[in-house]
């Protein structure tokens, strides 16, 4: 049995049903702060009233937000000392995800202690989810979602693919 | 006969039965490396350990025999610490390199550990790497001594089935390993079989390597084509994602277990034959003009083009038309092209071709007949002779006859004549109907593509008489399609009322009219295969 749960809306009260008052609570709550951020920005041009915050916009692209520690952004391949990919083409990663946009060939590693390594990796962005699964399933430390790129936009769906060398050399411009 | 209690529950088995099987007969998963349904009993593995009542010690259930009024326990406490600390001792040397390693997800270290196992390691010690990781020991094994637990599978295999004995276990205690005697390789007709034994990733195949990951396959019940053995498979196939081979869909085939047929083991020539199904193909309806190059062509045109020198033929003469069917085909494509050629359009001479080689049998498996339908094939009235087949051809050569049906045989390469060629080349109708290129294909004048044996539904009759299913496990690869599809439209564009019946209906139709048949449907059929009553 699926437990489920009736929420009931409340039943609108006299106010509320004359609509006009509403209206005017609404307007006066954008005006507070519209005046608010105005009054507290002059304030700030002089010098003054630094501890209270005023709202921020950020003027994407020219200023961009600092990302939290932990978000997750554009995946990356992470190297061996020598420079060639961690990965050992396991396919946890392609397996555990949901959006099934990773898809991995193998092929053999000249190192038979290594045994195994990626011949081809893509990751189609236009189809991920940013879940971090792959992050989470991957036993080498291979794959991390951590270059801080947001900007996956692409004008075309082929451009939003991620290949191994892409994926191993991350740029900022996809 | 003994009877004993298992978990309480009462059972009955012939003497001499192992508790592990009389187990096995309740229901009751006792877990097991060493031993194996087909081979001897080694003992050594150590995870079948079970209570029984009145022993001092628990006793391993595959080599103990059952016992007239025996108590066993598979499910008590002692047990499953017991499973607990052998899987344990097991992996104290293994690798755990599943990440590379071809056979997880199929792998028993992997299935008891998550079913059995579930402890946290103790082990602070170094493990004991033996031998070099990733060796070829022949052409279809990869042997990687880390993985290996001792089993002895391999080696039970290679002295008991195979009989070829290349396998041995060398040096004591933690560095005894599995290998090779010297100068051996592992290069016999069932090496293939040891990775199927093999139950954790120390045997793997080199043909399989890295393809693909196990659980991304589909499979698929079906029997394999190689022999009149018709040892039942599975053909394991990968759709939707790029895989280590680009263009093929089937990523390996496995034995299936039939005691009537072929035990658990296939032979290496049937595991690894499956690269015609996606290689070599023709793809598109082919019509040649004289000795050029044979030109594509579309289904339409090919069928209208192919059904006027039929009945241009047909109107002159029916003598020089003549079809020839193969033992590869299958009941249902046998039936409904004797149906039509013979009982409709009364033609005589619809003969059987499928050259049968001498010698490469043997008492194991494989067989000389290289056809896996001759046995249906006879019993549905189609008798190969010699004389007949021989005075065809040279007829053929002669150029007698002008309208030749080719069903899959290359008839070209089986004869080794080069008149052969010339003469379907300059033949009114030469028609060949087969999935591959072969000789023949590049002399007939037109040839229709056709399904190959992972590609459609069917049955096949072995040599000794079992009718078998093959299942289809993939569509028809570029504008192929199925000689059952063929014939019938063929017939249609002849303008003959065939019905459109799936291979079930036209079994049932050949079931009601055939003696040998009688009262098999494919339900009967199932996975195992009937033969007559």
């Amino acid at each position: 049995m699926i437990k489920t749960k009736v929420v009931s809306e409340p039943p609108l009260n006299f106010w509320e049903r004359i609509y006009l008052p509403e209206v005017f609570r609404g307007l006066w709550i954008t005006s507070k702060h519209f005046f608010r951020n105005f009054f507290l920005h002059l304030a700030h041009a002089f010098g003054l009233l630094r501890h209270l915050k005023a709202g921020v916009t950020i003027e994407y692209p020219e200023q961009t937000y600092i990302l939290p520690k932990r978000s997750r952004t554009r995946h990356r391949l992470t190297h061996r000392p020598d420079g060639s990919p961690r990965c050992v083409a396991c396919m946890m990663c392609e397996t555990v995800c949901p959006a099934r946009c990773i898809a991995i060939v193998a092929e053999e590693h000249p190192d038979p202690n290594i045994e195994k390594k990626p011949k081809s990796f893509d990751i189609d962005l236009g189809k991920c989810v940013f879940c971090g699964f792959c992050v989470e399933a991957c036993p080498e430390d291979a794959i991390r979602m951590d270059t801080k790129i947001v900007n996956t936009a692409a004008y075309s769906r082929p451009a939003m693919k991620l290949d191994l060398n892409e994926l191993l050399n991350p740029t900022s411009s996809s | 006969m003994p009877t004993l209690k298992i978990d309480e529950k009462e059972v009955t088995v012939p003497p001499g039965t192992t508790l592990i099987r009389a187990a096995k007969e309740l229901g009751i998963e006792i877990p097991y490396y060493c031993w194996h349904p087909g081979l001897s009993v080694a003992g050594n593995c150590r995870m079948c350990l079970v209570e029984v009542d009145k022993m001092p010690k628990p006793q391993i259930s595959c080599h103990i025999q059952c016992q007239d009024g025996m108590v066993v326990r598979t499910q008590s406490e002692t047990v499953k610490k017991l499973r607990e600390h052998v899987l344990e001792f097991l992996l104290v040397n293994h690798p755990l390199d599943c990440p590379v390693c071809d056979q997880a997800g199929e792998c028993g270290l992997q299935d008891y550990y998550m079913k059995h196992g579930l402890y946290d390691s103790r082990l602070n010690e170094n493990k004991v790497k033996k031998g070099q990781k990733a060796v070829p020991i022949g052409p279809t094994v990869m042997l990687d001594n880390e993985r290996c637990i001792l089993c002895s599978r391999c080696v039970r295999f290679t002295d008991e089935i195979s009989k070829s004995h290349e396998f041995g276990i060398f040096n004591r205690g933690d560095h005894s390993e599995i290998g090779l005697y010297p100068g051996e390789e592992l290069n016999n007709k069932y090496s293939g079989n040891v990775v199927d034994i093999c139950p954790v990733g120390a045997l793997t195949d080199r043909d399989f390597r890295f393809k693909c990951r196990v659980w991304y396959l589909k499979k698929t019940e079906s029997i394999c084509p190689g022999c009149a053995r018709g040892c039942n498979i599975t053909i394991e196939t990968s759709h939707d994602r790029p895989t280590g081979v680009e263009n093929e869909r089937v990523m390996r085939l496995k034995p299936r277990f039939n005691d009537e047929v072929n035990d658990w083991w296939i032979c290496d020539s049937g595991r690894y034959g499956y690269h015609s199904i996606d290689q070599n193909r023709i793809l598109t309806p082919l019509v040649r003009e004289g000795t050029a190059a044979a030109k594509e062509s579309n289904w339409k045109d090919a069928l209208k083009q192919a059904c006027v020198s039929f009945q241009n033929l047909m109107a002159q003469n029916k003598e020089q038309i003549a079809i020839l069917l193969s033992p590869m085909m299958t009941n249902e494509e046998i039936y409904l092209a004797h149906k039509l050629f013979v009982e409709t359009l009364q033609l005589s001479r619809v003969l059987l071709l499928g050259v049968h080689p001498n010698g490469d049998q043997d008492d194991l498996l494989i067989r000389s007949d290289k056809h896996p339908n001759r046995m249906g094939a006879e019993w549905l009235g189609l008798i190969e002779g010699k004389e007949v087949t021989q005075k065809l051809v040279s007829e053929i050569e002669k150029g007698l006859i002008q309208g030749l049906f080719l069903f899959g045989q290359d008839i070209v390469s089986q004869f080794q004549s080069e008149r052969l060629n010339g003469a379907l080349n300059q033949m009114r109708l030469s028609l060949f109907i087969g999935s591959n290129y072969n000789q023949t294909v590049s002399s007939a004048r037109m040839i229709l593509p056709g399904a190959s044996y992972a590609e459609k539904d069917g049955t096949f009759t072995n040599f000794e008489g079992r009718v078998q299913r093959i299942r289809k496990a993939l569509f028809p690869l570029g504008e192929s399609r199925s000689e059952l599809e063929i014939i019938q439209s063929f017939a249609a564009q002849l303008g003959l009322d065939l019905p459109s019946q799936t291979s079930e209906d036209i079994f049932l139709e050949l079931a009601g009219s055939v003696p040998k048949f009688r009262g098999m449907t494919y339900d009967t059929i199932g996975h195992e295969g009937v033969r007559p009553a």
